[in-house]
């Protein structure tokens, strides 16, 4: 035993010496400091671009990590510096800010409604700093007005694409049966879920059909409780089945993907995907995908930071995702059992949303 | 009061008195000495540093290279040491690079804004871990302190001075409340407080996810569940002025600590709850009511969680969230622990808390570390001062003596 031990550890250790055995860069001044490794090599435009997540973390599969990679890309693209800073509770917004304030950023990108207050705090006290919030209008005294001269929101009429998701829903179950749950009872998971039920309930007047929508009814629904845990999702997923829907969306972040799982055991059993493209981000799933929800977050933080970079300079009109200037969308259906005269329906209809005409 | 005071210290063989499960886990850890506590300290802050090295892409960089050049390699992890606890000290004692010292000194005042809700909730914590108790329950308390206390400051109007006493008061009745519970279900029915007080903060939370999901706790216009602002009339009035988040919150923490050291060591009820900590039979033996013990230690714990609630909703983050408590009924364990349940002690420990707490900014985007090595480094505190023969033996610390305190 102590022999394999001995051994193991010989080998381990030449491992490590092996690996470090490379040749040193050429000219390299000695090691660069941790400050310089933020600024890439390919440095052109002078512009700091700043994010702080709410509690949920970067990594949270959902809001906070799509701005965080849509400011990753415009960074990469433009060779702009960046700073982040990821809040481990609420006790963290203020101070985040100020630390990223104190650290010259240009502009701060703030995540959700709950940093809303702190972002107008600051932005109050640092007029020459430009912030934008997502998903929320920073508007905390309700006067249909943003509260910092600059401060701009970005936010989504997700409805919009939810309607067609509703409405493909509607077109292809089998069972006239179809699902939708949450979260949380949020502004911006029930926004999906008001689309969506409008998109079925669109369907069955113009077909005169009776399809049911279950977890949603316009005022009370379903949800778990949080954007974490999988198994409920599974649970809650299962129910729904159990109850005849065979069409399911899950506004809920990762949760999501126990639904997806819960669908896939059962068969015959479809998914509508939200935030980004399932079939990309979750191919495991990908043949029980009908389509997905996007809200493109993480390109409208790409467009803010491009436009106040080296753009037109930062602007305080609200950001709206919508459907006409693609910040929200339907995904492709890929091989999804939805006919050609449905596609060109939902064509029709997101023609319509565009223009006025239907209301989602 | 940290130290153990010598008129309450007995000489008792160890082996004769044989405590099983928690308790004696609990008195071995309320029994490591001073210096044990601080060996861990260290001991973690020396392995947070390693993980800071160890996750520098620029050491990783130069490491590939080490025979070729090793001196790079050590100006690699010399910088990466260097500016995380640049950042640290930045970002929890003196911002370096501020230009006054009123502007300088703000991280300090951070620090003890931060230290404040987990002074109230140590204490609260402590108060029961020497009576016997293990109340996991803080995270509930202060939630449910925070939840009546927010209610009064947005929903009543009352003048200045008495809305924020009240407001106060309601923090105390709402924690005080949620001690109450499982020092009534302890001392009637025997449930185990450890069970009781961890589903009592699931109900907590969950009882707050639903009010906020009512109107009357929402602010008016909006479906998020965050609710009004507090009056500003209930709200703690701000210790060094405007341009500093202390508040006098931190002044009634450090009142409470004096308040508790008074109860435990000077007071005859004190003297009963420690009694009841260090052998329930004996004390029952000489005339005490445990049961009566039990319920006044929870609720007096609980109203002191409470108040750490008031801190929240009355100082830092006048609007409620789901998210009010944070950590903190969890973190404040670790501080009672760490302070060894004793007022000073907590109050050291709380500090340094909300030190490495309020570095997090700075340790982030100065630095560029994760906030995760902050979460570590504490996670590591506890780790080390819940294993004190592990201690012992990384620092050769001799074992402990063969005295035991009665009055843990």
């Amino acid at each position: 035993m102590k022999n394999t031990l001995r051994i193991g550890a010989i080998a381990a250790v030449s491992a490590i010496a092996l690996a470090a055995c490379s040749s040193a860069p050429e000219e390299e001044a000695p090691a660069t400091s941790a400050a310089d490794v933020t600024s890439a090599p390919a440095e052109t435009v002078d512009y700091k671009a700043c994010m702080v997540s709410d509690a949920g973390g970067f990594d949270d599969k959902s809001f906070n990590q799509s701005g965080f990679e849509g400011l990753q890309q415009v960074a990469a693209d433009l060779g702009i510096e960046t700073a982040t800073a990821e809040s481990a509770d609420g006790n963290a917004y203020g101070p985040n800010i100020t630390a990223l304030v104190d650290s010259s950023c240009d502009l701060i990108i703030t995540v959700g409604f709950l940093l809303s207050q702190a972002t107008v705090d600051a932005a109050l006290a640092n007029p020459d700093v430009n912030f934008a919030i997502i998903d929320d209008l920073a508007d905390n005294d309700y006067d249909g007005t943003t509260d910092a001269p600059n401060i701009k929101p970005i936010t989504f009429d997700t409805d919009e694409a939810a309607f067609l998701a509703g409405y493909a829903a509607a077109a292809t179950t089998q069972t006239g049966t179809v699902a939708t749950f949450g979260g949380m009872q949020i502004p911006s998971v029930t926004i999906f879920m008001d689309g969506f039920l409008a998109g079925v309930n669109y369907y069955n007047d113009q077909n005169g059909t009776t399809v049911n929508v279950l977890g949603w009814d316009g005022e009370n629904g379903s949800f778990t409780g949080d954007f974490d845990d999988q198994t409920k999702g599974q649970s809650v997923t299962q129910g729904f089945i159990d109850n005849g829907a065979d069409i399911i969306m899950p506004v809920a972040g990762p949760v999501g993907l126990g639904a997806a799982a819960a669908a896939q055991a059962a068969g015959n059993t479809w998914i509508i995907g939200v935030d980004s493209d399932w079939v990309q981000t979750a191919p495991e799933y990908a043949d029980i995908v009908l389509t997905s929800v996007m809200k493109k977050i993480g390109a409208s933080v790409y467009d803010v930071v491009d436009e106040a970079a080296v753009g037109a300079g930062f602007d305080v009109t609200p950001y709206v995702g919508t459907l006409a200037n693609d910040g929200v969308g339907l995904a492709d259906f890929y091989d999804a059992p939805v006919s050609d005269e449905v596609k060109a329906a939902i064509e029709e209809i997101k023609a319509g949303i565009i223009d006025g005409s239907i209301e989602p | 009061m940290s130290g153990a005071t010598p008129a309450t210290e007995a000489t008792e063989p160890q082996g004769k008195q044989e405590e099983r499960g928690a308790s004696s886990v609990l008195r071995e850890i309320l029994e490591s000495s001073s210096l044990v506590v601080f060996a861990a300290i260290l001991a973690s802050l020396v392995l947070g540093g390693i993980l800071i090295v160890v996750s520098s892409d620029d050491v990783a960089t130069a490491a590939g290279y080490f025979f070729a050049r090793p001196g790079d390699t050590f100006v690699a992890i010399g910088h990466s040491l260097g500016s995380a606890y640049a950042a640290m000290f930045n970002g929890a004692i003196y911002n370096t690079a501020a230009d006054s010292f009123a502007n300088g000194i703000k991280p300090l005042t951070q620090t003890l804004t931060m230290a404040t809700p987990l002074i109230f909730a140590g204490l609260g914590l402590g108060l029961g871990f020497r009576a016997g108790l293990f109340n996991i329950g803080a995270q509930g308390q202060i939630v449910i302190g925070a939840t009546l206390g927010a209610y009064v400051g947005f929903a009543w109007h009352l003048p200045v001075g008495l809305h924020l006493l009240v407001a106060v008061v309601g923090t105390m009745i709402g924690g005080a409340l949620w001690g109450l519970i499982p020092g009534v279900l302890k001392a009637t029915t025997g449930a185990h407080e450890v069970i009781v007080t961890i589903m009592l903060n699931y109900i907590s939370v969950n009882l707050l996810a639903f009010l906020l999901s009512k109107d009357a706790f929402q602010q008016p216009g909006s479906d998020n569940p965050l609710a009004p602002p507090v009056d500003g009339s209930a709200r703690y009035p701000s210790l060094l002025g405007s341009s500093y988040s202390l508040h006098w919150g931190f002044v009634l923490a450090l009142l409470a600590a004096v308040g508790v050291w008074w109860l435990m060591e000077r007071s005859t009820l004190g003297f009963t709850f420690r009694a009841v900590g260090s052998n329930p039979r004996a004390a029952k033996t000489a005339g005490m009511s445990v049961p009566l013990t039990y319920i006044l230690v929870l609720t007096i714990a609980g109203a002191l969680a409470g108040l750490a609630g008031s801190s929240q909703v009355l100082g830092t983050q006048p609007s409620l969230t789901t998210n009010v408590a944070a950590s903190f009924g969890f973190d404040a364990i670790t501080v009672a622990l760490l302070g060894r349940s004793r007022p000073l002690g907590i109050v050291i420990a709380a500090i340094l808390f909300g030190g490495l707490n309020a570095s997090g900014p700075s340790l982030q985007v100065q630095a560029q570390l994760p906030i995760d090595v902050v979460l570590v480094v504490q996670s590591l505190i506890v780790l080390f001062i819940a294993a004190p023969p592990l201690v012992r033996f990384l620092f050769r610390l001799p074992e402990p003596r063969r005295v035991k305190e009665v009055t843990a």
